[in-house]
């Protein structure tokens, strides 16, 4: 009699894995205090394909290794935590599909470039919050604080619209070539920043912000290459931000 | 100090597992940006302005002078055969090939030696060597442009 009854919670158990594939993550792995060298490791998993590369990293470090270390916070891309470099591209973990990563082959995850690598996935991200912190991403304004919101049409507003949804994952600033060479350049992310107020008709220094942005690491240094436009996992057209920050310089000048 | 040369952080194929411990870390990379005491000064100069706009400007100038140029050259009139001695001076006889050889020589350099030093602050280094480098390139430039000038003005068909 129970023999029915197996083969039922058999078949249903297989029916349960049926949507599991075995796909290979290939994790660039560092670890200071054991080794100066990274290197490759390869984990295999079985995963949804409709799950995210986050899902992957997180079963991996909860069954398969708990040394795997990487950021992440939100999990919904709103946080900007977990920017990496998914099969050559910069992406949030968070954002991407396994399935859209043609999963029979192994997939690559490594940490952003052109900043240290820490351990594993996890980078300094101090020099980008500096260049960020060297455009004054605030509101400047002069005279009274108004009693009521500080007014704007909607067309002001629109105008820096698509600089407003920028949310600090470096995922641009760290594909960008010219900011791989030295790390001086101020990078998109802190220009698009930059963007953000100087378009902005409430604020009053755009000046500042314009003419730090004009000296030797600023957006002359931009080369026009579009990986950042490429990388944005929020689809700001980045290359198009630091054009009209050179636009507005030469118009100033001339 | 860690007596114990077994290392926890399991599962990372190396083949150099020595040294390094939470009491002797691997050395730290000075990062980028940092602001230390060798971080140059703000400028306040429009001087990367104007060798942007240079650049757009000669590049379409450069456009019709070389393209022209390379057609004279090398395509119209029997191509690369014709070139002698005596086509350069028949050609340097008119001021108007004059004028365009000149102005061609000043772009070009000009617009190629921006074009380097770019090259060289994205790819050197080292601050060393980036100093050598661009001292290398401007003198290169400094003399071709003056040479070449010479040249054009001092051409003297019936030398022998
Ligand atoms: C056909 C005419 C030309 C046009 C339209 C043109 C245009 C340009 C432009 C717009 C740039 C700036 C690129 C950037 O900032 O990203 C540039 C860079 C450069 N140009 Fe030209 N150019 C021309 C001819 C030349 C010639 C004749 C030379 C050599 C003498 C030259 C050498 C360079 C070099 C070395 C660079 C730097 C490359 C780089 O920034 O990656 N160009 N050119
Ligand atoms: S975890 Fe917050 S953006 Fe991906």
């Amino acid at each position: 009699m129970s023999t029915p009854v197996m083969d039922k919670e058999e078949r249903a158990a297989k029916a349960a894995a049926d949507h599991l594939i075995t796909a290979t993550f290939r994790i660039r792995r560092f670890n200071p205090e054991i080794s100066a060298e990274a290197s490759w490791e390869d984990f295999r998993i079985e995963i949804d394909p409709k799950e995210r590369v986050l899902d992957a990293l997180h079963k991996i470090k909860w069954e398969v290794d708990g040394t795997l270390t990487f950021r992440r916070s939100c999990a919904h891309g709103i946080c900007g935590s977990d920017a990496m470099r998914i099969n050559g591209r910069n992406r949030l973990a968070c954002k991407t599909l396994i399935k859209d990563l043609s999963p029979s082959k192994p997939i690559s995850v490594e940490a952003i470039k052109g900043l240290t690598v820490l351990k594993d996935l996890i980078v300094d991200m101090d020099p980008f919050f500096q260049a960020y912190r060297d455009v004054m991403p605030f509101l400047v304004t002069s005279g009274n604080e108004p009693t009521r919101e500080r007014h704007q049409t909607a067309e002001d507003r629109e105008r820096f619209d698509d600089t407003t949804k920028c949310i600090l994952c470096a995922a641009c600033t760290s594909s960008c070539p010219v900011f791989w060479n030295d790390g001086q350049y101020f990078g998109p992310a802190a220009i698009v920043n930059a963007h953000r107020f100087i378009f902005d008709s409430r604020d009053e220094a755009a000046e500042q912000r314009l003419e730090i942005l004009n000296d030797k690491d600023g957006v002359w240094r931009c080369r026009t290459t579009f990986n950042c436009t490429d990388a944005c996992p929020r689809g700001i057209e980045v290359t198009k931000a630091i054009q009209e920050v050179k636009r507005a310089l030469i118009t100033r000048r001339f | 100090m860690a007596t114990d040369t077994e290392t926890t952080g399991a599962g990372i194929p190396t083949d150099d597992t020595a040294g390094y411990s939470p009491d002797s870390p691997a050395p730290v990379i000075e990062p980028p940006r940092a602001r230390t005491a060798r971080t140059p000064k703000s400028t306040r100069t429009n001087f990367e302005l104007y060798g942007w706009l240079f650049m757009r400007l000669s590049g379409i100038l450069l456009f019709v002078l070389v393209l022209y140029h390379l057609l004279i050259q090398l395509v119209l009139d029997g191509g690369v055969t014709k070139i002698g001695f005596a086509f350069v001076a028949g050609r340097w006889a008119s001021p108007f090939w004059q004028t365009w050889d000149l102005v061609m020589l000043w772009l070009a350099m000009l617009h190629g030696g921006n074009g380097l030093r770019t090259i060289i602050n994205d790819y050197a280094e080292r601050d060393n060597t980036r100093m050598w480098l661009k001292m290398l390139l401007y003198t290169a430039t400094v003399f071709t442009v003056l040479l070449g000038t010479l040249v054009i003005f001092t051409f003297d068909p019936d030398i022998r």
